[in-house]
């Protein structure tokens, strides 16, 4: 059995991002790093690909940028990289994205279980993992904080779900995607050799005909970026004796703004 | 007809009260597009809120509580929001970005090949074309994307926009509706559930307490034959000065990536990059340096108060307001005054 994971490359999580004159998105110097919260997906494939004797597959929908994703994906042990790329492909919408991603998929073969970070952050989304998998045709199981069980033979698997009203264990059949939580593990760090290894690799571009896919339109569009509006905040230091005289100063403070 | 569908979502009988939020905006957009708003309820004691929906807002409600939709889960859900889309194609299905609003519009969407926007702070709406402004890059930018009517599929952030005050003379005509999946052909079992502990949650929070790193200086002595005293520290710190704090405010627990990371609360409280975005009216940020990633989370609050130690901690500068000093003299000092002032 086969797993696949998806990455990108996205801004260095202390990096300031800003939109410039051209309505271009801009991190200045700062570095790409991969998605934050693909550090615990890329780890779990690693380990579910063990567990269960198959290989571990990353995939990447983009640009070139998304090749120092993958090079960190394959440094930390993954087995194999392929980015997929056209013209014409708009990775903001997410029904693009995710006919590309399911075509990759099958096109992998064998794949048991594709497993997703719980949201890329350059975008703010999710819904390209759900439609993922509706794409795909296989059952999803999202906010993933463990997985119980993984049965290749059997073909089934038991995870623990977080909700906002508790958590719910569940178990589904084989083929399924699954998008994970942080602290489902502690992501490795990339070895010397992996990264000697990984910066040698060469990482094989499938073109949309590679994947005999035609995309319908683009379902949303995007219309633009803007920068945060600037907040005027004149922050007053309160002052006072004591912890009770500045903690009561606060208080009528608060009770003025209307916030309590 | 054309119309604006509004999922109200319900686990386990309760609704999420967010909910009510999203059918306030369906009906304004409703009104302006002159439609009307049909609520969707699935699950258990669904007939029983349509009531409420009705009172919110909504001129139908369409209910399903059949058996298999008792728990959620996404594929009985999913298949049958799909199934009603199909049916009527609305102008707009609206609902609120939770756990499960997510993966259930997205996974309806891709059924019916509408187009999907999610976190929208602001809509504005253009004949059939809606736009939408959201955070980008872990909501140091924005974007806007706009998304076409029919079958457009809309998901806002949770107190981004305003419920219609309850009006308990509103009725609206139910329509109950079977389920599309069997029970046999839904993959997914659910083996158990256990209810989340915590009181207050994070994402709809009126009030926020958080702490970070600082939460470590606490002065008093553990125990003998702690394995770690720092994190005995970190974690009494938060039951005797930040748990009592908010329990007078009514507020949620909130915590620094670096206190998470260290072990001293678990990864549910984090707001800011890799943790929940939030955006209450009061944020309280005690021993908080306010690295840009957990400014990201918690930049949207209305007023922010700091607490720290170092006058210059980045936090300071965001904030409305700032007691320089340790947070183990002025929260305890706080939640005295706050008891004395609003009566508790």
């Amino acid at each position: 059995m086969h797993i696949v994971t998806f990455t990108r490359s996205t801004p260095d999580t202390t990096a300031k991002v800003e939109v410039n004159g051209k309505g271009e998105v801009t991190w200045g110097d700062a570095a790409t790093v991969v998605n934050p919260w693909d550090e615990y997906s890329l780890e779990e494939a690693i380990v579910q690909a063990k567990n269960v004797g198959g290989k571990a597959t990353v995939i990447a929908i983009g640009t070139e940028m998304h090749n120092e994703a993958l090079k960190h994906s394959l440094a930390m042990g993954l087995d194999a990289a392929v980015r997929v790329w056209s013209d014409g492909l708009d990775v903001t919408d997410s029904l693009h994205w995710a006919t590309a991603a399911a075509a990759a998929v099958n096109k992998v073969g064998d794949v048991g279980l594709v497993i997703f970070g719980k949201e890329s952050v350059d975008t703010g989304t999710d819904q390209h993992i759900y439609q993922t998998a509706r794409k795909l045709g296989w059952t999803m199981l999202s906010y993933v904080a463990k997985i119980l069980e993984l049965d290749a033979a059997n073909k089934t698997i038991k995870v623990e779900k977080v909700l906002e009203g508790g958590k719910q264990v569940l178990t589904a059949k084989l083929p399924a995607v699954i998008s994970v939580m942080k602290g489902i593990n502690e992501p490795r760090y990339p070895s010397f050799i992996g990264i000697r290894k990984a910066s040698k690799a060469e990482i094989p571009v499938w073109s949309l005909s590679d994947l005999g896919v035609t995309l319908p339109a683009a379902s949303t569009q995007l219309v633009g970026y803007s920068n945060l509006p600037v907040q005027e905040v004149v922050t007053e230091i309160i002052d006072g004796a004591t912890p009770q005289e500045k903690a009561e100063k606060l208080v009528e403070k608060l009770l003025e703004a209307k916030v309590l | 007809m054309s119309r604006v569908i509004v999922f109200v979502e319900n686990f386990d009988g309760h609704v999420n009260p967010t909910s009510w939020e999203a059918l306030g905006l369906g009906s304004t957009l409703a009104q302006q597009w002159g439609v009307p708003v049909t609520a969707v309820v699935f699950g258990k004691n669904a007939t029983a809120l349509a009531e409420d929906a009705a009172q919110y807002g909504a001129d139908h409600v369409v209910v399903c509580e059949d058996e298999t939709l008792a728990t959620y889960r996404l594929e009985p859900y999913a298949a049958l929001l799909a199934k009603l889309v199909s049916e009527h194609a609305p102008k707009l299905v609206l609902g609120v970005g939770t756990n499960i609003g997510r993966e259930l519009f997205a996974t309806a969407a891709a059924d019916v090949g509408g187009g999907i926007i999610t976190e929208a702070s602001e809509v504005s709406v253009d004949g059939d074309t809606l736009t939408a402004t959201r955070p980008a890059f872990s909501g140091k930018v924005l974007m806007k994307m706009s998304v076409s009517a029919p079958n457009a599929f809309l998901l806002i952030r949770a107190r981004a926009f305003k419920p219609n005050s309850k009006d308990a003379s509103r009725k609206a005509e139910v329509t109950t509706v079977s389920p599309v999946m069997a029970e046999a052909d839904i993959s997914t079992k659910v083996e158990s559930f256990t209810p989340e502990t915590s009181k207050v949650n994070l994402s709809d929070a009126g009030i926020i307490v958080s702490a970070g790193r600082g939460i470590a200086n606490n002065p008093a002595t553990p125990p003998a034959g702690v394995a770690d005293a720092t994190i005995w520290k970190a974690q009494h710190g938060f039951e005797t000065v930040v748990q009592p704090l908010a329990d007078v405010l009514g507020a949620a627990v909130g915590a620094s990536r670096a206190a998470v990371d260290a072990g001293y609360i678990s990864y549910d409280h984090q707001v800011g990059q890799t943790g929940k975005s939030v955006n209450p009216d009061l944020y309280i940020a005690a021993g908080i340096s306010g690295a840009i990633q957990h400014q990201a989370g918690m930049r949207n609050s209305k007023v922010i108060v700091a607490i720290n130690k170092d006058g210059d901690a980045p936090i300071f500068k965001m904030a409305r307001y700032g007691i320089v000093g340790d947070l183990y003299e002025v929260l305890p000092a706080l939640t005295e005054a706050l008891k004395k002032k609003l009566g508790k």
